[in-house]
């Protein structure tokens, strides 16, 4: 009897992960062929939220496009309306007031650290540690209010317009941000306490999931992402919008591209967007309270009293509510640093108060291509440190 | 130093049809033939050095003729600017173009995004398939004829 008769024929095992697991962020199904406990092969299938949003869009005015807006990367609504309505302002060629622009920047960091909250406390969560999620979930929730106090809606404020803000920020809105600003980094101290130094976080997501900067560029990653990597990129500081260039921020990087620096980039950046929302904060009081709307016919109703009383006045009103914005002939790309990376807008516009084509450029489906790469010769284990650390929103990848 | 339009201009005379500038962005319509060419001097070359692919755009233009086109929009994190790379194909009945895939790795899913949702086929991708509608779907959802609700 020779030796290769005696052997055990084997064959390698495919594994459905997800569509409906817990620890897949949505429904998302990870094929993966294994070997044992090694992934040989990851393959992503995704598309079960798909909604058709860029088909939609081509068939609703700019307005009513803002809404599946805040639907996109749904744990940072109002960043992606942010983006929207500045790519529609670029077609236009808007100029924003400054206290709409610093408003929208707070909101934006708050934002932040909102989606931070939450991919902490289920990256965690995900890799055996429960509690950061109940920290996390404490100060997400004085965002999410912070949010219903602008405009009523929690996850979808919908507060963002093309041209401005839809209003100015209710009373008690400043001392209340103010609050939230002031406390933060103290509890920001309990999530490095409760994971940057412990063991068992240290040996699941140290050296899992290393890119190298070439490699996260080849991949198009973006965002905290490849500042993991040590790319030393951040939008709002090297291509700055909405008043970026005036705010002072520090853009932190990893070293090593794995799992635990992409960790503390993270974390690093939630005090750093506090930071920001404390200056917006002081900047705010300099600013003339009301100013937060373009004063533009094209995109601004006119005032009531010039809608009863001139003609021209209520043609304009009559015109946008009925027919909507019609930007020029023309395209633009427009991004911003979203949580997750670079939320990107293609805008065609063919003059019609519909958007031609809208393509959305979403952060977590391009972190998301690089699954297979990064799951390759890995333990099954690690399969769920990854999806944990691309911080996907499923919405966001499918659209 | 040479921007992103005189470098494509002097090194693919031929295969540039247009530069436009729109509220400060820059787009360069180019044929088809040579993307993947194209694609890999503006990569490489140090005065535009976009190591990064932003994101590919699949478009119908129906009713007009060229229907189908493909937008590139390109990033160059040493200089922090942007160019938007257009090629319109000429056929406008089973559009295809060259991948970009060994250019750019991100290049992947999303042309495997605009083969799904507009129909173009990208020569000599790795792994051609739907990837947001299921696999046995008939049609191209962002296609201009293909109608709203479906069917």
């Amino acid at each position: 009897m020779n030796g290769a008769e005696t052997m055990k024929r084997t064959e390698t095992m495919l594994l459905n992960l997800g569509p409906s697991h817990p620890s897949t962020h949505g429904v998302l199904r990870v094929l993966l062929e294994l070997d044992g406990e090694l992934i040989l092969r990851a393959d992503p299938d995704i598309g079960y939220l798909h909604r058709g949003i860029e088909k939609m869009c081509e068939y609703r005015t700019y307005h009513r496009c803002m809404p599946l807006m805040n639907r996109l990367d749904y744990l940072a609504g109002e960043v992606n309306l942010f983006g929207f309505c500045l790519a529609v302002e670029k077609l236009l060629g808007i100029e924003v007031p400054k206290r709409a622009q610093y408003i929208r920047v707070m909101l934006a960091e708050l934002t932040r650290i909102a989606s931070h909250l939450f991919w902490l406390g289920t990256h965690g969560h995900d890799l055996g540690a429960m509690t950061p999620l109940f920290y996390a979930f404490r100060e997400r929730e004085k965002i999410m209010d912070l949010c219903e106090m602008v405009s009523g809606g929690r996850m979808f404020p919908l507060y963002c317009r093309i041209g401005g803000l839809a209003a100015d920020l209710p009373d008690g809105f400043i001392p209340a941000a103010w609050d939230f600003v002031k406390t933060f980094p103290e509890k920001h101290q309990d999530y490095h306490a409760l994971l940057t130094k412990n063991e068992i976080w240290i040996e699941r997501t140290k050296g899992v999931g290393v890119m190298t900067p070439d490699e996260a560029l080849d991949w198009g990653w973006s965002g905290p992402m490849a500042r993991g990597s040590g790319i030393n990129w951040d939008l709002r500081r090297d291509n700055p919008y909405s008043s970026y260039e005036e705010f002072d921020f520090v853009v932190p990087l990893g070293r090593n591209g794995d799992t635990y620096d992409r960790y503390l980039v993270r974390m690093e950046e939630m005090l750093q967007a506090n930071r920001i929302v404390r200056q917006a904060l002081e900047k705010l009081a300099d600013t003339e309270p009301g100013d937060v709307k373009a004063k533009d016919p094209r995109v601004s109703l006119p005032p009531k009293d010039a809608v009863y009383n001139d003609i021209a006045g209520l043609i304009n009103h009559f015109k946008l509510i009925q027919e909507g914005i019609t930007p020029p002939v023309g395209e633009v790309y427009q991004c911003i640093e979203a949580p997750k990376g670079e939320m990107g807008f293609y805008v065609v516009s063919d003059g019609s108060p519909q958007p031609f084509r809208l393509k959305i450029r979403g952060p977590s489906f391009i972190n998301l291509a690089a699954m297979d790469k990064l799951a390759r010769g890995r333990l099954l284990a690690d399969a769920i440190a990854l999806i944990g650390t691309m911080d996907i929103v499923l919405a966001d990848v499918d659209r | 130093m040479k921007t992103a339009a005189e470098l494509l201009q002097e090194k693919f005379p031929e295969e540039v049809v247009e530069v436009t500038e729109f509220r400060g962005e820059t787009t360069i319509t180019v044929k088809p033939g040579r993307i993947v060419d194209i694609c890999k001097t503006l990569r490489d070359a140090p005065e535009t050095y976009f190591r990064y692919l932003s994101m590919i755009a699949g478009m119908d233009y129906l009713p007009r003729s060229p229907r189908f086109g493909v937008v590139y929009n390109l990033y160059s994190h040493r200089h922090h600017n942007r160019v938007t790379l257009k090629a319109l194909l000429a056929d406008d009945n089973s559009p295809a173009i060259d991948s970009v895939v060994p250019v750019w790795s991100t290049a992947n899913w999303h042309e495997r995004e605009a083969y799904d949702l507009v129909g173009i086929r990208f020569r000599g991708h790795p792994d051609l398939r739907r990837i947001l509608m299921p696999n046995d779907w008939v049609g191209h959802p962002l296609r201009k004829d293909y109608p709203l609700r479906g069917k």
